[in-house]
């Protein structure tokens, strides 16, 4: 499958996650929006991993060439974890503060 | 046309509809339910591109964990249509009219880019993917940034129950 196909995909995708942060208020449906650009990027680094290892398979056969592309989006699923556990009980702090979801009113950064 | 291109027009359309339904869904809940139908489309992706090990932990860490997190966020606050902040029509058309520059940009730039003509994803074969040989790059070359990443998810557990107990 050419390389160009993964890349359009990813883009789009991308640009999708874009589009939500852009148009919505909710601020949950903004972070699930950000979610979607890092597996947006998550796709895109295993398709070139992939890409990479088929031009050197073709020299060796026991090659371990782009191994390190699956391994970078293994630490990139661990640090968005963390991120979502962080983000959502800031999320569930700021609703009982201030009884709603919506970013206009927390665009003060008080109280 | 092969088996494999089917696939992965299915999967690639699969992705695509399910992340417009993202935004295009009022209710926040059905929102969780669409992005969860991406994940699934990722992980055929993965699937298809022989990455199993990502396959597994996409589905296990991002549908199984996180958007249950999201779901019961949602539901706990008791977010539904009613509830639910709308920007003015011309803010939502002002953002996708940047959404597609950002778009139109990136796509050129890659047609332009002459390296990567010719180079394709190597589809089902290859067995970099594998556990066998993700888990001893993971615990030979790269034991310290796992081990990192455990102090970062004890660092973060903490900071959710203080957030949280505030």
């Amino acid at each position: 499958m050419p390389i160009q196909y993964y890349i359009y995909l990813a883009l789009s995708l991308f640009s999708i996650g874009v589009v939500g942060v852009l148009t919505r208020r909710n601020a949950i449906i903004i972070f699930m929006c950000i979610e979607l650009m890092l597996n947006a990027t998550n796709l895109l680094l295993v398709a070139f991993s992939k890409m990479h290892h088929a031009v050197a398979l073709a020299s060796n056969a026991a090659t371990q060439v782009g191994i390190e592309g699956q391994l970078f989006v293994f630490f990139i699923m661990v640090v968005a974890a963390a991120e979502v556990s962080v983000g959502l009980a800031i999320i569930v702090m700021m609703y009982r503060n201030t009884h709603s979801v919506d970013i206009n009113f927390l665009n003060r950064l008080k109280n | 046309m092969a088996i494999t291109h089917i696939i992965f027009w299915f999967l690639t359309a699969l992705a695509l509809v399910s992340a417009l339904m993202v935004l295009l869904s009022k209710n926040p809940v059905y929102s969780v339910l669409w992005l969860i139908a991406v994940f699934f489309a990722i992980s055929g992706h993965y699937i298809l591109l022989n990455a199993q090990f990502l396959a597994i932990v996409n589905m296990i860490v991002y549908a199984g964990a996180i958007m249950v997190l999201f779901l019961f966020v949602i539901m706990l606050m008791n977010l539904d249509k009613e509830t639910e902040p709308q920007k003015d029509i011309w803010m939502k058309i002002a953002a996708v009219i940047s959404g597609g520059c950002l778009l139109t940009q990136l796509v050129s730039l890659v047609k332009q880019a002459t390296e990567m003509t010719g180079k394709t994803a190597l589809l089902k074969t290859g067995s970099i993917g594998l556990i066998e040989n993700l888990g001893k790059a993971l615990f030979s070359d790269y034991v310290v940034p796992f081990e990192i990443s455990s102090v970062l998810f004890l660092s973060a557990m903490v900071g959710a129950v203080v957030i949280g107990k505030k």
